[in-house]
């Protein structure tokens, strides 16, 4: 690679707005800077919303609301906490945060794997699509609501009503669940969820083993209507 | 479907269990759950037709009809945009979803609305190629469950709508039943297929106004202040929502009455949740002049808007556009005596049928099922629609040059008068031939 190529653009969000850096973010989709380096990122909302190329990013702080919002292709790696809604409806590339995250991590996420170090909090994965989310530490209540798609691994514990109203996704959890909400049942761990779940694992950069998460999914009772589980809505 | 059967004399049918009521009565107690059908409130509710304009005569001149212009053009999102969307007509056409509505239903809509320079809106289940290939501005909807939701789409859309809630069901979530998820819908909004879709009533990443600001300004980021952001809300308590969707950074309100239409929602539902469209508009208007943002942001409404006359009232008590649902499908065929037998059939009737949850539209319109969908012609109902808009745009425009406006947009409260004391009260118009209009006595909101 040429050594233009791997120069690192540097952005200092106390010296230039939200708006420039994603303007120019959008606009490396055509040409520019592949690699980027945030400082002072201030909690500021809806930093790196909306790429659509294979960027590497790298964040020095704590981000606000919506951190890099329907991301797609892009590495971001973010060296703080995130505020709500990361990566909110992501389409592909990795966003990991080496903090914790708000409320709504991940939500409606359609592809790519999201990574948090630390716990994530209510609604982690709500109507999650296809991303893949694992989290070291623990989620909050909610977590997995109405979850269409993808896998949510949970390394540490969950909070009550866990998958509650799940479809199709995967939910993995190691430490206790609070409460599976309406139509969440426990399943077994076979070998197929065992082996997707070590990918996640490595995937993610997490030392854990497999063998000791337990998996839950739907009971596929509130597919369609009956209204012997009314009592269940 | 008329009842030829007469009350005779010893046979008096009850006021409170008419015979819809017993008839509901015994379905409920046969089947243990509540009716859910599509179109909007059946029952009587206080509408523009309780409203007439006043024409001008000597204290004031009209304008002379076929000569003299009569604008009709309006621009939408001219807040926050770069590329606020403008259309040559006050009429859009409100969201319905692919998936509640054949593919071919909505390149209908896309191509009617074209034809007379006005917008369509996607819906719950996301954009499709037809919709975008044949609407030249097309408004694209990010719901609570996002079916369907990625940035590509949102880049390409002409606005986006941020729904918050539904005439036909203020706080209520979307259905779309099992028997209408086709592979291609199940694909769109990434669920299996043939089973029930509950959309969630709230949104995944937001709660609040507070909230609502900051996803309103991802959505500018992600499409770099390029398109307009309109605000979706129901008619329930308009003066406090408006309010907060302007101070949200909303571009444009759209304000649903509880009559607006809907695909599939329990009947309760429809009928007894939400404020006629009626009174939510001056609500919705003080709202709007009282932080000095009215035609400034501008505000769109729907809920049975169905002839020249009642854009014309709309247009009078405020509104800068109109948008409507089940008058387009109507407008496109459906509910057409051509298929009076199918109706029938179906336990139903033409100029009855409401049942568009079950996907079995003899039309081909609120259906997933292939043959019945290729029984509708897109071109040919795009033709249609685009002959409703221009009709009630030309008899917009009649009324509004009756009244002395060169532009439909000037039509004003005081053109109007009330026929019945209920809708002065709602409309904040006098009632005809008085000075009188109930409950204002000297307040608003
Ligand atoms: C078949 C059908 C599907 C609808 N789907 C949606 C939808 O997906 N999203 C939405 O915001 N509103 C939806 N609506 C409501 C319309 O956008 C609009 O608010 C309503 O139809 C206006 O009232 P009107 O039908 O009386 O004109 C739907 C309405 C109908 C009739």
């Amino acid at each position: 690679m040429a050594a233009a190529e791997q120069t690192v653009e540097q952005v200092d969000l106390s010296r230039s707005t939200v708006r420039e850096l994603n303007q120019r973010l959008h606009d490396a989709a055509d040409g520019g800077p592949q690699s980027w380096r945030i400082t002072h990122p201030n909690g500021l909302h809806a930093i790196g919303a909306g790429i659509n190329a294979p960027l590497e990013l790298e964040i020095d702080g704590h981000v606000g609301y919506y951190c890099v919002g329907m991301n797609k292709e892009a590495t971001v790696r973010i060296h703080g906490n995130a505020g709500v809604g990361l990566a909110e409806n992501i389409m592909s590339g990795t966003v990991t945060v080496d903090g914790d995250a708000s409320q709504s991590a991940a939500a409606t996420g359609r592809g790519g794997l999201v990574v948090v170090r630390g716990n994530a909090a209510a609604r982690c994965g709500i109507s999650m699509k296809g991303v893949n989310i694992v989290v070291e530490g623990n989620v909050g209540h909610l977590s997995g609501f109405m979850a269409q798609k993808g896998a949510l691994v949970v390394c540490g514990d969950a909070g009550e009503a866990l998958g509650d109203s799940i479809y199709e996704t995967h939910i993995y959890v190691r430490g206790s669940v609070a409460e599976l909400g309406a139509d969440c049942i426990e399943k077994e761990l076979g070998e197929f969820h065992t082996a997707e779940l070590t990918g996640l694992l490595a995937e993610a950069d997490v030392d854990a083993n497999a063998a000791d998460f337990r998996r839950y999914g739907s009971a596929r009772k509130l597919y369609n209507f009956n209204i012997d589980n009314a009592d269940a809505y | 479907m008329t009842d030829e059967r007469t009350e005779s004399i010893g046979m008096r049918e009850s006021a409170l269990f008419d015979r819809n009521v017993i008839h509901e009565i015994q379905r409920k107690a046969r089947e243990g759950i509540y009716d859910i059908r599509g179109f909007g409130a059946k029952r009587k509710v206080p509408h523009f037709d309780d409203l007439l304009l006043l024409g001008a005569s000597v204290s004031r001149y009209p304008l002379e009809g076929y000569r003299e212009r009569c604008n009709t053009a309006v621009t939408l999102g001219t807040r926050f945009a770069k590329n606020p969307i403008e259309l040559e007509i006050p009429i859009t056409i409100a969201g319905m979803s692919f998936g509640a509505l054949s593919a071919q239903a909505k390149e209908a809509l896309g191509r009617g609305a074209t034809a007379v320079g006005t917008s369509t809106t996607t819906g719950d289940g996301g954009m499709t190629e037809e919709e975008r290939g044949h609407s030249e501005k097309l408004v694209y909807q990010l719901l609570p469950s996002r079916y369907g939701m990625n940035p590509d789409d949102l880049r390409r859309a002409d606005a986006i709508e941020v729904v918050i809630g539904q005439g036909a069901k203020p706080g209520g979530g979307g259905m779309l039943l099992g028997q209408k998820i086709s592979d291609r819908v199940a694909q769109m909004r990434d669920l299996p297929k043939g089973i029930d879709q509950r959309s969630s009533c709230r949104h995944p990443d937001w709660t609040g106004p507070d909230d609502l600001e900051i996803k309103i300004g991802e959505l500018r980021e992600i499409t770099d202040w390029r398109v307009p952001i309109y605000v979706k809300i129901a008619a329930s308590r308009p003066y406090f929502d408006v309010a907060l969707a302007v101070k949200s950074g909303a571009d444009v309100v759209v304000l649903d009455g509880m009559e607006g239409g809907t695909a599939a929602t329990q009947d309760v539902f429809i009928e007894h949740v939400g404020i006629p469209i009626l009174s939510a508009i001056p609500e919705a208007v003080d709202s709007l002049k009282e932080l000095g943002m009215h035609r400034k942001v501008q505000l769109v409404v729907s809920g049975g808007i169905r002839t020249g006359a009642d854009v014309a009232k709309a247009l009078a008590l405020g509104a800068d556009a109109v948008s409507i649902g089940v008058a387009a499908m109507i407008a496109l065929g459906d509910n057409s005596p051509e298929y009076q037998e199918e109706y029938e059939k179906l336990g139903s009737g033409a100029g009855y049928y409401d049942d568009w949850h079950e996907g079995r539209d003899p039309a081909g319109i609120s259906t997933q099922d292939e043959e019945l969908g290729k029984r509708f012609d897109a071109e040919l109902g795009g033709r249609r629609l685009a002959n409703y808009l221009r009709a009630m745009v030309l008899e917009t425009q009649t009324l509004a040059r009756a009244c002395g406006k060169s532009d439909v947009r000037n039509l004003e409260p005081e053109d109007l008068v009330a026929l019945t004391i209920e809708a002065a009260a709602m409309a904040r118009v006098p009632l005809a031939g008085t000075k009188w209009i109930p409950g204002l006595d000297g307040k608003t909101g």
